[in-house]
Order: C-alpha cells, then structure tokens, then sequence
C-alpha cells in the first residue's frame, strides 16, 4: 500500500515538473523572441562567472577529499616492495595534480576571462610551430622520467627472488582461500586438478593421491562402476535426456581415469616427498616480519585475483596457468595496530578479479608475526604435514597399489 | 582522388517534391540524415535504460542491505526481495551498464549518430556512399539492442561477467548464473553489434575517401572529419578481433573446446578441458578494448574541436597537429592493449613494453589539451550550452587522464588495478568526456538534424546539473580506489572487520557518490523533456544559427534528399577562417573563394 503510495505520488510531482518545465520554456522562448541562437551578454558572463567559480569549487572540493581521505583508507605500506612503490606512487601524484591544477585552472580562466566583449574582437591565431614543440617536448621529458623510474621499479618487483625466499601457494576457488607452505624442505610438491577429492582438496601429486583418485574415479559414488550399472540396468527407463546427460558423464570420467592411469604410469615416487611435508592453512595467512615470500598461485574454477592492498601486492590466479608474485613484510600486525590506532586492525587478503556472486565475501585474514612467534607457529604446524593430517598410513616408500590393472581392463571395455 | 562527387547526376530539385512513404521515410530509411537521428535515438534510449541500472546497483552501494522500494518496484521480489538487491543482480546489472553505455551509447550512439549526420554534410556529399548499407548497418544495431535488453529478462539473469566478459566465469554457467541464457544473448547481440559497425565504419571510410565535393582536401576537411575517419579506420581493424575473440567463447561454450579452458573443477565437476589460456581471451579483447576507448573518444574530440572553434570564434589552434595528433593516437592505441593486463599473469617484460608504448599517447594527449586551451586564449567567447559541454569535456579529458598516467604505469598499477581508481579513472576519461562530446553534438547540431532549436536556458540548467553531478559522481571514487577498494563488490561492509578507517571512508564516500548519481540522473531529465519537445515546439532554426564556416550550414533548413537541391557546393578554404584580419564578418564559409591575395592559412 505505501508502495503504491509512493509511486502515486512520484508520478503526479513528474507530471507537476513537466507542466512545469513547460511553462519556463514558453515563458523563456517569449522572453528571448525565440532568438535561441543569440545568446545574450547576460547569459555569456553568468555562465563565464560560473564556470570560474566552479573552478574554485572543483579545487576546493578535491583538497577537502585529498585531507580527509588521501591517506586515511591504505595507511603506510606493510612491506619492502610496497614502500618503494608508494614513494614513486607519491612522486606521480605530484605530477599529475601540478598539471591538473594548471591546465584545469587555464581552461577556466580563459573561459572567463575570454567570454565575449562587444566590440573585442577575437585574435586570429592559427599556429605557431615553437608553441607545437614545446608541448611536445615537455610532455616527452616528464614522461621519459616517469617511465624509467616506473620501470626500474617494475623490474624490482617482478624480479626473482633470493634463494631464502620462503615459497607459499594460493590456492582459490570460489569463494575462499587456501594457503600452503612448502614445508621443511621449502619445495612446495606438485599438483594436478585431476587429483582433487575430499582428503586431497589441493590436489597434491603423490603415489597414494593417485591411487586415491583412481579408486575414487572407478569405484566411488558417482564413479565409473556405479554410472555402467546405472546404464546397464534393464528395469530402469531413462528419458533422452537423462540418458545423454548420464552417457556425457561417464565418457567424460572414462577419459579422466585414463589420464589418471598415464599419470601413475610416469609418475616418479621420489616426488612424493616434497608434497608430504606441506602444510595446509585455512582461514588466516601467518607470515614474518622482514621474511620474504615466493607466492605460487593457482586457481581452481575461475579466474581470481589475490590482492593484498596494505603490502601492496596484486596478482591473478588462473584457471591452467602458474602465475606469481613476492613480497617482504615489514611490520607486524601489532605494530600496524598501534599505527593505525585500531585495536582491531588486520591484514587482508582479498579476491579481486570477478569471480560469481558472493565474489565480495571472498577474502582471508593475514597475521604478520615478528621472528620469534612465526618460528613457534610454524613447529606447532610442523607437526600436522599434509601427510600427517590425510595419509598417516602412508609409508615413505609409495603404499601398495590398489589392483588397478583390473579396473583398467573393465574401462577399456566400454 | 576523385573529389568530385559522382553522385550529382540525376539529383535534381524536383526530386523531393514526390511524397515518400512512411515506412521508407522512417523506419526503413537509406538517407544519412534520418539513419543519423534513428542511431541518436536508439542510443539516447539504451543511455537511458544503462543509467537506471546503474542507480539501481548505487543504491545497494550507497545503503547496502537496506530495504529500498524503487529496487522492488523495478527487479521485482526474484532480483530484489524485500527490496534488498540480489548479488548475483548486482553482477548482471554492473555488467549490461557496462557494455550498454561502452557499446551501444557511446560507439552506437556517438560515431553512429555522427558519422552519419556530419560526414555527407560536411563534406558536399548527397548521402553516403551505400545508402542500403547504412541502412543495414542502424537495423543491425536495433536488432542488437533489442536482444540486450531481451537478456535482461531471462530467468537465470543476464551475463553477469563483468563488461569484459571474461572466460573462464563466462564460459562456465556452474560458475555464476548469468553465464547461461543470459550470456549466450549477449555474445548473439555483440556478434550481431559487430556487424553493424563494421558495415558502418566501411561505408563511412569509403565516403570520406570517395565523395568530397570539389575543393574538399583532405587537409581542408573539418576536424570531426578526421576524427570520424580515424575512427573508423581503428573500428574496422579492431572489430574483428573481438568477433573472433566471442567466436571462440561460443565454440568453448557449446562445442567443448578448449581455447580459453584448462583444468578446471567447477560446481564439483572436474572438466576434461587442457591447454586453453583465458589470457588469450583477454589479448583478444584488449585489442579491441583498447582501441575501443579512442573509438569513444574520437569522435567526442572531433566534435568539441568543431564547437570550441565556432564559438571561440577563432581558428582551432594547430590544426595540422590536431590532425597529427589524431592519426597518433589512433596509431598508438592499437599497441597498448597489454595495460590491462599487467597482472593476469602476462610476462613482466611484455608489460614494460606496454610501459612505454601507452605513456606515449599521453604526449599528443598533451598537444591535444594545450591546442584547446590555446584556440580558447584571446578568443571572443559565445558560451552556448554546447560550448558548456565542449568546455566541459576538456577539464574531464585533462582529469581523467592524468591518473591514467599512474594506471599505465605497471609497477603502480600492481595496487591500483581493478579498484575504484580505475572506474575513477574510466569513468571520467572515457565515459564523462565521451558523453560531454554527445551532449555537445547535440546541442550544436539540434538545428540540422530537426530545424529547430532546443531551449538554451533548460540547455544551461542541463549542463550545471550534469557538470556537477556527475564529477559528484566519479571524483570521490579516486579515493575509495586509494583505500584499496576493489570494483565488483557488492558490499563493502566487511571492511569493518579487518579496518574500520576505510570502512568509514567507504561508507561516507559510497553515499555521497550515490546521492551525486541520483541528482545527475535526475538532471537528465531536463535534457529529455528539452530535447523531445523540442523536436516539435522548439523554435524554427534559421540557416546558419552559430554562424559557422562549414557546408552543413549552406543547406537547406528543411532536410531533402540529397542534401543540396541543384549542385553540390565548392570548397574554397579551410573550415576554420574565424576573425580572419580585413574578413568584413568573423567568419567565412568555406564556400567562399579566397580574395585576391588572401592566403589560406
């Protein structure tokens, strides 16, 4: 009912608004002889005057914005790369407001100051060949400048890391993240997509995933077996398409699983170790102060983009592609709370590459911790190895494998 | 080449004494003048329904999670129960706005619009060079429009991408609803969008090159000439690239493909797709997309270079490196699409190439502005509200694109990248600039396309109302993108969770922003009821109401076919012979022989 009020009430101010837009128009057409080409000097130095004044207006709208809110949203930066590249950010900024307060403010002076006068006739100024240069020039100075330093800095922050890099990946899919820590040997093991299942969910590549997978892929409840008996099944009417849908997944998995069959054919069991020592983290990112980072990242679905604003430090995640990036922090948490007098500040890490619906929720809390505390969090993690918390059984040696070579058999069948 | 236009035989004066059918008249037109208000039309409606949805996702941003009755009112309890947006609504709406106001208002709408209307006219032309292909180039784009708009109605939503559409989240409809019907609309309405600016952009090309009247060289040719020709020189060469880019997206759609997929469990499902790379999608599109900005802008710059230089009432400063400077950014643009992807994982050395081509264009940027500004020093200035516009659109040129400067600086754009400094960025550059330009065409040549004149007092409150609201609109944003704010969120109030300083920030700046947004669209309005009832109450034009040089003013006021009744006029002189010394008016038409003596320029 107030819905409808509303909208009731909407409508008739429009219908007033128009009427009464009608009316000005008329009145200013009489007003103006219908002489709408001739504008009047009246209306020439209101709008000059105006435009000055919104010059000023404009100015002072973006020095009130730049004190409130210029630095107050990013605080300083939490890491090494970052504070190179706040001070070439801060160096651009120089550049860019000088020229936009002394284009902005020539463009509206002229405007007011060149309006027309009767009798002031306009200059005749086609061209002047040093003026051309000289804005040519300039500009090409200032950006030689800016794209050096800009470059230097690229090439620093794109560049390899030290050997004492510590190597973490992101992992994402929608809507989370996951870290991993390469462990004691800080290698972090491989993966594959086509290993991921429940107690695998990063899809790390040892014997026993393989075998897992294989199993899972063949026997589990929507596996290989289960489709052939579902379509085998004479008492069952499948409509068409159910039936195509169905055929569509089982050949799809039968491809899979021979993909997986080739895999642990090749597969070279001393790999294993350097996936067992991982350390799967959820939920909050710990990293150390002055410690710098290799990030490894991955996606599992869609495109994202892990983006850690207070070090400054943005990189996609894709679907099929090993991307990277590094960085150093170097304050910890308590001490950005204490800079940011927020008791309850944190780092973050956010998605910020469209990714579906609940994109925005898509982040992870991170903890800088200073050496001390990192190294105490770490031998508690030690302790709970991706091996440990999935595959205690799992020998050093690969385990004995399931009887595969039957399960092919039954697949090559189809 | 051949100036002479081969048309003129058999256009006679009687021609436009026979009465002509509607449907030929109105609908089904081939005549450049009608097509050219048709593209103004449709444009001016799908800028209308791209605005809506953008106020529409303002309000989730300004008030998120409040209950608002304008939000039910227009999605209805599926999209918005309670009033409350859906997110995954959210998406569709940030998108369709998105491809909407970049595709069909401001390439449709701006180029289409005045390509048309200007190119013959300008040029001494009777109609472009195929009048049927022009004719099939406006109805694709209706016929494109429409399924955009149908999109929007389909049960599981419309794409919901993001404007760029990326794959995989396009390709996938497990990843995100929209990616179903919704998308495969929107890649049928884009392929069908192509079509129409390539037959478009051809037939404007071979116009210019082939039917300038006698005395038009190409150095004699108005600014908005040049611009529409570099325009549709890059549309030409760009188009295809993303026909084949959504091409491709189809195949990987509805033909299991693999060019932009890889390895990929989604929604439980483990796909057997290898070796695809969704940064192929994204080369192929920023060869577009890039150009695609200058596609916009061109054609704005084009025509505030005409406007600025008729009522400053002097000669446009430098118009040989105006020239230049457009061929150079037209040039540039199409080696610099890498900028937008300085993180999806490109090769960092390929990125400091794309450094350095996409800093250059800031220099004939440069020389751009700085020949404005000169044309406007010692000007006599006559302030019409196209002028406003014109004006206008060169502060937002100067202010979107310093920080463009930041964002084509890789090592800077590491933290900046797709957050609201960005949008700011755009917004501002292309979306503001570009619109300003419309605004400024229309205003000018109202009195062309209709023979009447709009209303110059509404024109001026339009134009306050719009300055205001819409730098309101996109100036804070800078600062919400400083904060780190990522573009795409739905809500920002998790921030209080993590950091309450830019939570605060973001709320303060978010509702200021969308309150700026509300009083801009509303703003419009003057401009709507201005522009329609003016069409048929707004004073008669006389001929040549800004007292211009060019030959668009030299025809009749009444539009025939053909544009001129007897011959087509000669060309003299250059367009801009303003407050030329010892000229008896301040201006000349180009129409006029040169005096004994006089020198061109």
């Amino acid at each position: 009912m107030e819905n409808k009020l509303i909208i009731l009430l909407v409508i008739v101010l429009g219908a007033i608004a128009i009427a009464q837009l009608v009316r000005i128009y008329e009145i200013s057409a009489k007003l103006r002889k219908n002489e709408e080409h001739e504008i009047s000097h009246r209306d020439n130095n209101l709008n000059a005057r105006m435009m000055f004044g919104f010059m000023l207006a404009f100015f002072a709208f973006f020095i009130y914005l730049m004190s409130a809110y210029g630095w107050t949203g990013r605080g300083s930066a939490a890491s090494h790369e970052g504070e190179e590249m706040d001070w070439l950010l801060n160096l651009n900024f120089v550049i860019i407001i000088a020229i936009f307060f002394f284009t902005n403010f020539l463009l509206f002076y002229f405007t007011w100051r060149y309006v027309k006068k009767p009798g002031v006739p306009a200059f005749y100024y086609p061209h002047n060949n040093k003026l051309e240069m000289l804005w040519t020039v300039v500009p090409a100075i200032v950006l030689a400048v800016i794209i050096i330093l800009g470059l230097q800095t690229w090439s620093h922050l794109t560049g390899p890391t030290t050997p004492e890099a510590e190597k973490i990946e992101l992992f994402s899919k929608q809507f989370d993240w996951t870290a991993r820590y390469a462990g004691a040997d800080n290698t972090l093991g491989l993966y594959d997509y086509k290993l991921t299942l429940d107690n695998n969910e990063l899809a790390l590549l040892t014997s026993n995933t393989i075998d897992s997978a294989l199993a899972n892929m063949f026997g589990g409840a929507t596996g290989i077996r289960s489709l052939q008996k579902l379509l085998n099944n004479r008492d069952t009417v499948f409509s068409d398409s159910t039936l195509s849908v169905l055929k569509a997944d089982l050949s799809r998995k039968e491809r899979l699983y021979r993909f997986l069959t080739q895999m642990k054919q090749n597969h070279n069991p001393k790999l294993d170790a350097s996936a067992w020592d991982d350390i799967i983290q959820k939920d909050t990112l710990y990293l150390c102060k002055g410690q710098e980072y290799e990030i490894a990242l991955r996606a599992k679905d869609v495109i994202h983009s892990a983006y850690l604003p207070h070090f400054r430090a943005q990189m996609n995640t894709v679907p099929g592609m090993a991307t990277r990036m590094k960085f150093t922090p170097n304050k910890t948490t308590a001490e950005m709370r204490l800079e940011k007098n927020d008791e309850k500040f944190n780092y973050i890490l956010m998605c910020n590459k469209i990714c579906g619906g609940a994109h925005y929720k898509m982040k992870m809390i991170v903890v800088v911790l200073d050496k001390p505390a990192y190294t105490k969090w770490m031998d508690g993690k030690k302790k709970a190895t991706f091996k440990d918390q999935y595959f205690p059984a799992a020998a050093a040696a690969p385990a004995a494998p399931a009887d595969t070579t039957a399960v092919a058999a039954a697949v090559t069948m189809n | 080449m051949a100036s002479h236009d081969a048309h003129a035989h058999g256009h006679h004066e009687d021609h436009h004494h026979h009465e002509e059918h509607f449907i030929s008249k109105y609908i089904f037109s081939q005549d450049h003048k009608m097509i050219g208000k048709q593209f103004l039309l449709t444009a001016v409606f799908m800028g209308l329904v791209a605005m809506m949805l953008s106020i529409l996702f303002r309000i989730q941003l300004g008030w998120p999670g409040e209950s608002s009755d304008i939000l039910s009112f227009f999605l209805g309890e599926k999209w918005a129960p309670n009033g409350v947006l859906k997110e995954d609504m959210y998406l569709g709406l940030v998108t369709i706005h998105g491809t909407i106001m970049v595709f069909f208002l401001l390439t449709g709408g701006l180029s289409g619009t005045f390509s048309n209307i200007l190119i013959p006219l300008q040029l001494g032309a009777r109609d472009m060079a195929s009048g049927f292909l022009n004719m099939l180039s406006y109805w694709f784009f209706a016929l494109s429009s429409i399924i955009m708009l149908v999109s929007l109605f389909v049960e599981s939503g419309p794409a919901m991408a993001g404007w760029t559409v990326y794959p995989p989240l396009s390709a996938l409809p497990q990843a995100v609803s929209g990616s179903g019907l919704g998308m495969t609309l929107w890649l049928v309405s884009m392929a069908i969008f192509i079509a129409s600016s390539l037959i478009g952009s051809l037939n404007y090309i071979v116009t210019i090159i082939n039917l300038r009247t006698k005395g038009m060289t190409m150095t004699r040719m108005p600014l908005t000439i040049w611009a529409f020709f570099v325009t549709a020189i890059l549309g030409v060469l760009s188009f295809p690239v993303l026909l084949s880019a959504a091409l491709l997206l189809i195949m990987d759609r509805t033909m299991g493909t693999s060019f932009y997929l890889s390895d990929i469990i989604v929604g439980g499902e483990m796909l057997t797709n290898h070796g695809g790379s969704p940064i192929l999608y994204q080369h192929l599109f920023w060869f577009l997309g890039h150009p695609e900005v200058y596609i916009v802008l061109l054609p704005a710059l084009g025509l505030s270079s005409e406007i600025i230089a008729t009522n400053s009432r002097k000669p446009i400063f430098g118009y040989k490196a105006m020239i230049g400077s457009i061929l150079a950014i037209g040039f540039l643009s199409f080696i610099v699409w890498g900028h937008h992807m300085f993180v999806t994982g490109m090769n960092p050395f390929l990125g400091s190439v794309f450094v350095f081509t996409t800093l250059l264009i800031a220099i004939p940027s440069a020389v751009k502005v700085f020949n404005y500004l000169t044309t406007l020093w010692k000007g006599s200035l006559v302030l019409t509200p196209a002028m406003l516009f014109a004006i206008g659109l060169v502060s937002t040129f100067i202010t979107g694109g310093v920080t463009g400067i930041i964002l084509a600086d890789s090592a800077l754009d590491i933290m900046l990248h797709d957050t609201y400094f960005v949008v700011a960025h755009f917004h501002i550059v292309m979306g503001m600039s570009a619109v300003f330009g419309m605004f400024a065409g229309v205003y000018h040549w109202f009195p062309k396309m209709f023979g009447r004149m709009l209303n110059t007092r509404l024109g001026y409150a339009h134009f306050w109302v719009t300055l205001i609201g819409a730098y309101g609109v996109f100036f804070p944003m800078h600062f919400v993108g400083l904060a780190g704010a990522p573009r795409r969120y739905y809500d920002y109030s998790s921030y209080s969770e993590f950091d309450n300083n830019s939570f605060e920030l973001m709320v303060d700046l978010n509702e200021i922003i969308t309150t700026f947004a509300i009083i801009a669209a509303v703003g419009q309005v003057l401009f709507l009821f201005n522009f329609f009832y003016s069409i048929f109450r707004g004073p008669k034009a006389p001929q040549n109401p800004w007292n211009s040089t060019t030959l668009e003013w030299t025809t009749p006021v009444e539009h025939i076919h053909g544009n001129w009744p007897g011959e087509l006029p000669t060309v003299h002189r250059w367009p801009y012979d303003y407050s030329k010394p010892g000229a008896s008016q301040d201006f000349i038409p180009q129409t006029t022989p040169l005096e004994d003596g006089e020198e061109e320029h």
